[in-house]
């Protein structure tokens, strides 16, 4: 049994029935899932969730599938680090990492909302599936529908990093590079779904797809004991997650499983790419398009879909955005690298630098509990860590070479102190 | 040569104009040729553009020979004969 109620638009309301669907008739606004929330009460609680799977179906009623999940076995579930030593560095009392990096099958946050898509695909019987991607949602569809014999299309813009390129190519998939940036590439792949009977997962799978987001939200409640962060910072692209994280704290509200602490959402964008922290800084509804600048190319989105959303979210929970330079974001996965043994790619570095400039702006109090959200792993974007530390020493196979090493590296440690932010 | 400016339909808003894939219009900027498709087909004048006005509903973008009007000049963008104006909704992604 599903408590899955409808298909409704988020601004005119017209309900649809379970079906593929990219937006509204009416006015072309996002359709979302709707539950039956009564009929959860005293069904779905924290007994009920703790006895599912370890992985991200522990939260199956809360997510828009009719029957089995079909893939995503091993996703989600990821660990929540209570990062003490990243805390000690900004001067804060209680921060976590919910770390995406290391999510299954493919080592980002993408492998949530895949899991919930394709098992939609599956369930209205298509036999193709795509995606427009920046690479993360590309890998995570050719794995889970390699795993599930579905035959697959990836439509990614043609430069992509190529730790991106073999990480999805290996999956088996039709890879085609489309000359343009990923909003180019999106705007096509919005033309396929109209003119090919295929599941392209973020366009008429969108409705699904997006609701495996909540997902991550969801894990950072209960992983930090069935309660929530007072402040969440998330990476901002197309305006999925951050949007899905604030209604998976509400849900969790209004079920009466955490205690409402009034959560505020931040958004973190790369400089080069910030149409919504500009607007938010503006002041303003509608962000204005951008042509994005950025080494945080997963998360280079100059026309987020669901932008309007993500600044409404921030209003009305009492957030803020900051944006950072590239510099800056190397930084951040250097600093998150160095204290807690995390290495994440630019997004999250983006996501980092963003709360750090959050933190030392006072828009974050040093003494509430803040999660930073890291969506995907550094491995993939080797590029843009190459050249950036010090020659490593070759030495032959005696101990005394080795002794003399060992004896400059410890007084060089002991001249220069530990670089801090 | 022609004045033909092209307009692609998607599939959402094909019921509202007349179930034609695209729609050939004249006009030599974006809302002239938005002016001529919603004077052909009036119902669609309620879907491009907030009630009455010639606010555009926030949820579609324009794109002239696959250029998003936004960074042109908006409904002021300039066509020619053989321009596509292309109508797409906002999609999500990442």
């Amino acid at each position: 049994m599903s408590f899955v109620h409808a298909l409704t638009c988020k601004e005119c309301g017209a309900e649809y029935g379970i079906e593929p669907r990219t937006v509204c008739d009416n006015d072309f606004g996002p359709v979302e899932v709707a539950y039956d929330y009564d009929a959860m009460q005293g069904t779905v609680t924290r007994e009920s969730i703790e006895a599912g799977p370890a992985s991200l179906w522990r939260y199956k009623d809360l997510l828009p599938i009719e029957g089995e999940p079909r893939t995503g076995f091993n996703s989600g579930l990821t660990p929540l680090v209570k990062a003490d030593r990243l805390a000690a560095e900004l001067g804060v009392k209680e921060l976590y990492i919910k770390d995406d990096s290391a999510n299954h099958p493919t080592f980002s946050y993408k492998d949530r909302v895949v899991s919930i898509a394709i098992t939609k695909a599956i369930e209205f019987g298509f036999d193709t599936v795509g995606c427009a991607s920046t690479g993360n949602l590309a890998h995570s569809v050719a794995a889970h529908a390699a795993a599930s014999g579905l035959r697959t299309f990836v439509m990614i813009p043609h430069d992509l990093e190529e730790g991106k390129m073999v990480g999805m190519s290996v999956f088996g998939p039709r890879v085609v590079r489309i000359k343009g940036n990923y909003d180019d590439v999106n705007r096509l792949c919005s033309q396929i779904a109209d003119k090919y009977n295929w599941a392209i997962v973020n366009v008429n799978l969108r409705p699904f797809y997006t609701e495996g987001a909540k997902t991550h939200g969801f894990e950072i409640a209960e992983q930090m004991g069935w309660r929530l962060p007072r402040h969440t910072v998330v990476p901002v692209a197309g305006g999925t997650i951050l949007p899905k994280v604030w209604k998976a704290y509400q849900e969790f509200i209004q079920l009466g499983l955490v205690e409402d602490n009034k959560p505020a959402m931040y958004a973190a964008q790369a400089e080069g790419c910030s149409p919504v922290v500009k607007a938010i800084e503006e002041g303003v509804d509608l962000f204005h398009p951008q042509k994005p600048n950025t080494i945080a190319k997963s998360i280079a989105i100059g026309n987020p879909a669901d932008g309007y959303y993500v600044i409404k979210v921030i209003r009305d929970s009492g957030g803020w955005g900051a944006s950072a330079e590239d510099s800056e974001i190397i930084e951040a996965i250097q600093l998150l690298a160095r204290t807690e043994g995390i290495f994440t790619e630019p997004a999250g570095g983006t996501t980092l630098a963003c709360a750090i400039k959050l933190i030392q702006q006072g828009r974050i109090p040093r003494d509430e509990p803040i999660c930073v959200c890291i969506t995907g792993n550094g491995l993939k974007t080797l590029e843009v860590m190459q050249g950036r530390f010090t020659e490593t020493p070759v030495i032959n196979a005696k101990m005394g070479e080795f002794d003399t090493l060992v004896k400059q590296i410890e007084e060089q440690t002991t001249e220069s102190t530990p670089q801090t932010v | 040569m022609s004045d033909t400016i092209t307009i692609q339909i998607p599939t959402p808003l094909r019921p509202q104009a007349g179930d034609n894939a695209t729609v050939d219009v004249t006009g030599s900027t974006v809302g002239e040729a938005l002016g001529a498709l919603t004077q052909q087909f009036p119902e669609l004048g309620g879907r491009l553009f907030k009630e009455g006005g010639n606010e555009v509903n926030r949820f579609i973008n324009f794109y002239v020979n696959d250029e998003d009007i936004r960074f042109l000049e908006n409904l002021d963008t300039p066509l020619k004969g053989g321009d596509e104006l292309s109508i797409v909704p906002a999609i999500a992604g990442g």
